[in-house]
């Protein structure tokens, strides 16, 4: 069983890993966001400052967004979609490789690159933990989210728009948590309650996602034909 | 529609009963019975738009019936999934193959890995030994083509990838959505000859195509469905 999640992550990493500008687009986007921030308010210290935990936090919910598309559209296009609907590995297992190895490319990344835009925007050393362990948490929550609503929108033409107003209303509480969390280590008190509460939201996202998701694909793959 | 030639008495497998499906205003197929028992083989027939491919796909649960009970071996497909798909060996029109992987990898991530290879020097073979995906690729005519991603092969040589799990899982019913397209003679005797071992060895085939294939020493049955209404 573990054999198959592995199976299904190495395949994604693989494949992904060889068409660079898949996993690129979402880290470019989230640095290109941030930056314009400066550009557009002024590069008053204070004012950054007050604002950089919201900025960080929304590019990176518009960046995740942006790269949920893809999630099944490759493997829609080219049957192997059906072949994962009708393998022996439970569906919910091979969505959860798909989500893990799409977390590695494209949540990942932005998390690690994430304490350089904070000092750009002079948000306070002591909160650039708390960035990071909320940006962790959240981008995993929000793959998991965004898998449901690409499941269900894979078949459609331009599922794009439909895609993003089906998940939008569902990553608000990442949204909130995550950049209140920030906001209270930069001011200097603890962060320990929102961080607590995004994990619980990770994991009714693991319990709960992998099986919704894989409830839609069969519905997705049963509309083929 | 019609069924010809006799029954071969062998377990019966799958059973789809008063099976009906409407696509959009047209009804493809009204309260049709289908059935398939080991040692045999089912072709279904018909013209464009019949409903071939919505039946095959309706008997694995792929696809929605609006009415009917598709049965494996007794007991409904949809309370038994597990058991089902682990017997089952389904081949659309879509291969499966993703074009950044090559063939090999292509094989293993839809049927996972092969077998551990016996150790190279006690079974005195070099270390350049294929496994058996590999073999099975060269059987296939692909043995120049193991590392090269599948995007650069013509859509015969992706249609032979996807046929190599013919001979990598050994599953009991296959069902083959137009085998033979883009395939050459030597593709199509090859596809002919897994079908009568598969049939001969126990297992039962479903498969649609447009081509005459000259199945021999098996039971071969024709479901012919009529123009959809």
């Amino acid at each position: 069983m573990s054999g198959d999640f592995r199976r299904v992550v190495a395949r994604d990493l693989r494949v992904s890993v060889r068409s660079a500008g898949q996993w690129l687009n979402p880290l470019v986007f989230f640095v290109i966001v941030v930056t314009l921030f400066p550009l557009g308010i002024g590069p008053a210290p204070a004012m950054l400052a007050r604002i950089a935990p919201g900025v960080l936090w929304i590019s990176a919910l518009l960046a995740m967004l942006l790269s949920f598309e893809r999630l099944f559209a490759n493997d829609h296009r080219d049957g192997t979609l059906e072949q994962w609907v009708l393998a022996d590995a439970p569906l919910s297992l091979v969505v959860l490789g798909k989500v893990t190895a799409h977390w590695i490319l494209s949540g990942l990344p932005l998390v690690l690159l994430s304490p350089l835009l904070g000092v750009l925007l002079q948000l306070p050393f002591e909160a650039l933990p708390t960035l990071i362990v909320s940006l962790t948490l959240g981008t995993w929550t929000l793959v998991l989210i965004g898998a449901i609503g690409a499941a269900l929108t894979v078949g459609v033409n331009h599922g794009s728009v439909l895609l993003s107003l089906l998940v939008l209303p569902l990553t608000v509480p990442v949204l909130i948590f995550g950049s209140s969390a920030v906001t209270a280590a930069a001011e200097g008190f603890a962060a320990g309650a929102q961080l607590s509460l995004m994990a619980a939201m990770l994991a009714a996202a693991l319990a709960l996602a992998p099986w919704t998701t894989a409830a839609s694909l069969r519905v997705t793959v049963a509309s083929d034909g | 529609m019609s069924a010809s030639s006799g029954r071969v008495a062998g377990e019966l497998l799958l059973e789809g009963r008063e099976l009906s499906a409407w696509r959009g205003e047209s009804l493809l197929f009204d309260a049709l019975d289908v059935s398939i028992v080991a040692g045999e083989v089912l072709q279904l027939a018909g013209p464009n738009g019949s409903g071939k491919s919505t039946l095959l796909r309706a008997l694995i649960g792929l696809s929605e019936l609006d009415e009917g009970e598709v049965m494996w071996r007794g007991k409904p497909i949809l309370r038994q999934r597990d058991t089902f798909h682990a017997e089952l060996l389904y081949l659309g029109h879509k291969p499966g193959i993703n074009g950044a992987l090559n063939p090999l990898e292509n094989l293993r991530a839809l049927v996972g890995d092969p077998p551990r290879m016996p150790d190279p020097v006690a079974a005195g073979t070099t270390s350049t030994a294929l496994d058996a995906h590999g073999e099975a690729l060269l059987e296939l005519g692909l043995g120049s083509r193991l590392d090269i991603p599948c995007r650069a092969l013509s859509a015969g040589q992706q249609r032979r990838v996807a046929l190599a799990r013919l001979r990598l899982q050994s599953r009991t019913l296959w069902l083959l959505d137009e085998p033979l397209t883009a395939l050459d003679s030597a593709g199509h005797e090859w596809v002919r000859r897994c079908i009568v071992e598969r049939a001969a060895t126990g297992g039962a085939v479903i498969y649609t195509t447009h081509q005459k294939l000259a199945l021999e020493g098996v039971t071969t049955r024709v479901l012919e469905l009529s123009e959809a209404a």
